[in-house]
């Protein structure tokens, strides 16, 4: 390589450099898992050559709503209300199928406030990449326990959470949907080709990435801190993203390995680190479940369908994006409304 | 026993006591559409339970050649086929009145009453003689009193045949068996050769000719359609179920492409609040999106209309009122639902609120609300109620729309081009208020924007900062005074000049047309003003100047726009007396009168 070249700034497949991915400055707390979440979502978009015109941002509200700010500036994004975003992506996403929408979430956001609109946009098969930010605690209201914090787990004000923890990763496969993993935020090498893959996917794809909160649950006794999430983490296979534009110079290894084509190009590569087949639905429910008994917490691709029909596609909408459609593709004509007024004089 | 020597002409109020799911509705419509063909003015009001079989329900048929088509408190004919009721409804005919009754078995002597006449048709016993399925009785027997009340009024059955072929055209067999027990009433009052002297129908040759007769919903649907809704969300509720399902029935046809694709797409919502959250999200993304609630429905939106209303996303939200509080009386009307509309949500926000007052204007202000809501970037309420809603009446026919789409400050990549490659999401560039708006898929490089329901400057980015947060509110209020003139404006009818004004709006204003009319009869005239819209604009000061004596006629218990008006125009405050009728009945224009003049 030339002085010259190396000089160039780095460009991706559509002359991006990784920078253009960038967003505001992040105002969360220093070491918090969110951010590593951001870079994750830079490093894939950036690596996959998105071009970020073509995103939209979707979040609720909560320390994860707030990170889609700090990530693509040039991609439109919509902070909405708090457990909406859901329902929010689904009139985005139905408005313009043609954009590619990135929802961030919290664990409040979505498994308590917004469980019902989540459980339904998986149930639609909405396409999306949702990823939860997930760290068992509301961090904005400073301290308290969320839907996702283990029975048992201690809060730094020394509370002790009395209730079951909603899996969000085993609801979502529940609630059918079409692409199920789960990450932890500290742990790139994972988290980003998982979040590549999902953006090629086409229905709801649901990331379930753990992110531990280092200011409110990242003490002794709480199972989602640094030190708990790094324990209990178990990995099912590891993670590679081959965009359509680049060959598949991975090694493959039969039976152990499992290519998917995903729906809009490009290809997931799992090499496998336990019997598990993460095309097949029962499987992927017992696997999370067993994780669960066994105090352990599963990540990598859970379960992957690529053969169903995303909402737009059910809902029949036309190519040209509703958004987009003319006055003369839309409003009848004069003669149309008479025939409507001459069916009400019988 | 008549008391006037001649029964009038076209002048008839008909109540039919059935119970609901007894196909009663097919008869009633039957017989209203019967009367329409004659070419008489008339409303058909149904007044049925929140319940979906064997609970009462009635019908009340108004014909009217001063075509008066509000409620009528006195009852001319009462239709007495569901025995659950008999009791109450024997007492509800006015003295003088006729009673058509199943006399298949006696009457209780207890129901009997001196002061009305009474006509058996024995309709249990001519289906059991001559339908042969038993399952269809039931239905059947009520086509029984169509054909008798045609025969006792003047309808000719071959009018009744024609509208059974309208309304069921392509079912032959539905036709046959419905016009054969049609044909057993109207044989048998014949037989009996009885006659009454309550009143008369009498066709009125082109009578109708530039009406339609339709619902307040469908009007909507119809409307909606032709404004170019895009992205339909819905959660059903009732009484605005019937609005979407309109849209799901009559869409197709005007929005399939070449392909077979729709160019639209109708979501049912798992609830209002993700119903209307997806309106928001439909309407950033630059679709003409609407969602259609009623009380409860409009009560769980809030969060997300502030969230609309702040972010300045066009919608449109069509709401269907009911009886409230809370559950209320879900099948009755009201229009208790105007501050919430007016003030929806937490913080300082104001809506604006079109106002329809029969199905015409319901179609015009469907379409209209959506270039509102472009051109204003906020969500715009449609006002309607039950009775407008669900009732059939007479309206002139829907007008095509006069302009185009309007789309407001929509800039496309172009624009953007075309103004230095700038743009800011919440500059007030033309002092109205009003900023430029760019939508998803627009590729300048300038185009993209972060919208936020939190604290946010001119570029749409977050700030905490007092005086930029003072400036939006502002700037919003600035907003929605330069749509006060962009609005429907009043109309007002005067001449009366005796400093007396009533003020209607909604369903209210028919039967306040018809209060007139009966007021100037007694020397009290006055003038009216039906509003059309919020904020309020044009004569309505005008008109509060020159009135000494206001009275605003209005559905609810607190007056709730007299409220609004008052605030509006606190100088003319004392002069707005509220006259709420609020018992969840259509309004009648006798109430009205008693309410301003005092029963006699």
């Amino acid at each position: 390589m030339t002085e010259a070249a190396r000089l160039e700034p780095q460009v991706n497949h559509i002359h991006l450099a990784k920078k253009d991915y960038e967003g505001a400055e992040s105002t969360m707390c220093k070491g918090c898992g969110h951010d590593a979440i951001t870079a994750s979502i830079i490093t894939a978009c950036y690596e996959s050559s998105i071009d970020p015109r073509r995103v939209v941002k979707l979040s609720g509200i909560g320390c994860s709503s707030k990170t889609t700010n700090y990530f693509m500036n040039q991609s439109f994004g919509f902070n909405g209300t708090h457990g909406r975003m859901a329902a929010l992506a689904t009139g985005a996403g139905v408005a313009n199928h043609h954009m590619l929408p990135i929802g961030v979430s919290g664990d409040g956001d979505t498994a308590s406030i917004g469980l019902g609109n989540f459980a339904h946009m998986i149930r639609r098969n909405l396409r999306i990449t949702y990823i939860v930010e997930n760290n068992g605690v509301y961090g904005l209201t400073k301290g308290q326990f969320s839907a996702t914090a283990d029975k048992g787990s201690r809060a730094k004000k020394g509370w002790v959470n009395p209730w079951n923890a909603i899996d969000l990763a085993s609801l979502a496969i529940l609630m059918g949907a079409t692409f199920v993993a789960r990450s932890f935020s500290g742990d790139r090498k994972q988290l980003a080709p998982l979040v590549q893959a999902a953006m090629n996917h086409n229905g709801t794809a649901v990331l379930d990435v753990l992110s531990p909160c280092v200011t409110f649950n990242n003490h002794e006794g709480s199972t989602k801190s640094l030190k708990g999430i790094r324990e209990m983490k178990d990995d099912l296979n590891e993670i590679d993203f081959i965009p359509e534009f680049e060959p598949i110079d991975v090694e493959y290894a039969p039976g152990k390995d499992l290519r998917v084509r995903m729906h809009d190009g490009g290809t997931v590569v799992l090499h496998k680190l336990k019997d598990h087949d993460p095309t097949d639905r029962v499987q992927a429910m017992s696997v999370v479940e067993q994780g669960m008994h066994e105090g352990k917490f599963v990540t990598g691709l859970i379960y992957i369908d690529e053969t169903q029909p995303d909402f737009a596609t059910q809902e029949n909408v036309c190519d040209t994006p509703l958004s987009m459609l003319s006055e003369a593709e839309l409003r009848p004509s004069a003669k149309d409304l008479a025939l409507i007024n001459e069916s009400f004089m019988r | 026993m008549a008391e006037m020597d001649t029964p009038p002409v076209n002048d008839v109020n008909i109540c039919v006591a059935t119970a609901n799911g007894s196909g009663s509705a097919s008869s009633n419509q039957i017989l209203y559409k019967s009367v329409f063909k004659m070419g008489i003015p008339c409303s058909g009001k149904n007044l049925f339970p929140s319940n979906i079989q064997g609970l009462p329900t009635w019908y009340f048929i108004r014909a009217s050649e001063k075509g008066y088509l509000g409620r009528k408190d006195a009852i001319d004919v009462m239709v007495l086929f569901n025995d659950d009721t008999l009791a109450a409804d024997v007492k509800k005919v006015r003295a003088g009145g006729l009673i058509l009754y199943d006399d298949s078995r006696p009457l209780p002597p207890a129901l009997v009453r001196k002061d009305v006449s009474y006509i058996g048709v024995p309709a249990e016993n001519l289906v059991k003689e001559h339908i042969k399925a038993p399952q269809l009785r039931a239905k059947q027997r009520n086509m029984v009193y169509v054909g008798a009340v045609g025969k006792l009024f003047g309808i000719p059955m071959g009018i009744m045949q024609e509208v059974l072929e309208d309304t069921f055209g392509n079912k032959p067999a539905v036709i046959e068996s419905n016009l054969q027990c049609i044909e057993l009433g109207y044989k048998h009052i014949e037989k009996l050769g009885t006659a009454q002297d309550v009143g008369f129908l009498k066709a009125v040759p082109n009578g109708n000719k530039h009406k339609i007769m339709t619902e307040g919903n469908t009007a909507c649907a119809v409307g909606a359609i032709f404004g170019g809704a895009t992205v339909v969300t819905w959660y059903p509720i009732t009484p605005s179920s019937s609005l979407v399902e309109e849209m799901i029935e009559r869409i197709p046809a005007f929005r399939r492409d070449e392909h077979g694709k729709n160019r639209y797409a109708i979501v049912q919502a798992e609830d209002e609040l993700a119903a209307v959250s997806m309106l928001v999200g439909a309407g950033f993304a630059g679709a003409r999106a609407m969602t259609s609630t009623a009380g409860p429905g409009l009560s769980l939106m809030q969060e997300s209309i502030g969230l609309a209303y702040f972010v300045e996303v066009p919608g449109v939200i069509f709401v269907i009122q009911r009886g409230g509080p809370s559950t209320g009386l879900p099948t009755r009307t009201q229009q208790s639902d105007i501050t919430l509309m007016h003030q929806g949500s937490h913080g300082d926000t104001r809506h604006i609120v079109l106002i329809p007052h029969d199905n015409s204007s319901a179609f015009d202000m469907a379409w209209q609300a959506f270039d509102v809501a472009d051109r204003f970037q906020t969500p715009v309420f449609v006002m309607m109620d039950l009775d407008l809603g669900m009732n059939m009446s007479l309206s002139a026919p829907f007008a095509m729309p006069d302009r185009p789409f309007d789309r407001g400050k929509l800039l496309s990549e172009a624009d953007i081009k075309a103004q230095g490659d700038k743009f800011s999401r919440y500059l007030d560039l033309d002092g109205d208020g009003i900023p430029q708006r760019t939508i998803p898929g627009n590729l300048h490089p300038a185009a993209a924007y972060f919208a936020r329901g939190s604290g946010h400057d001119e570029q749409a980015r977050y700030s905490e900062d007092h005086i930029v947060y003072r400036k939006l509110l502002e700037r919003l209020r600035r907003k929605y005074e330069t749509a006060r003139e962009y609005v429907p404006k009043p109309i007002v009818y005067n001449g009366a000049s005796t400093g007396m004004g009533l003020m209607s709006f909604g369903s209210s204003y028919e039967p306040t047309r018809e209060a007139r009319d009966i007021m100037a009869t007694r020397g009290k005239a006055a003038d009216h003003l039906l509003l059309r819209a919020l904020p309020v604009n044009g004569d309505v000061r005008d008109f509060l100047a020159s009135h000494k004596e206001i009275y605003l006629i209005e559905q609810n218990r607190d007056g709730q726009m007299t409220q609004i008006l008052r605030d509006e125009f606190p100088e003319y405050a004392a002069r707005i007396k509220p006259v709420c009728l609020f018992d969840g009945m259509p309004l009648a224009a006798g109430d009205i009168v008693e309410s301003i003049l005092g029963g006699n």
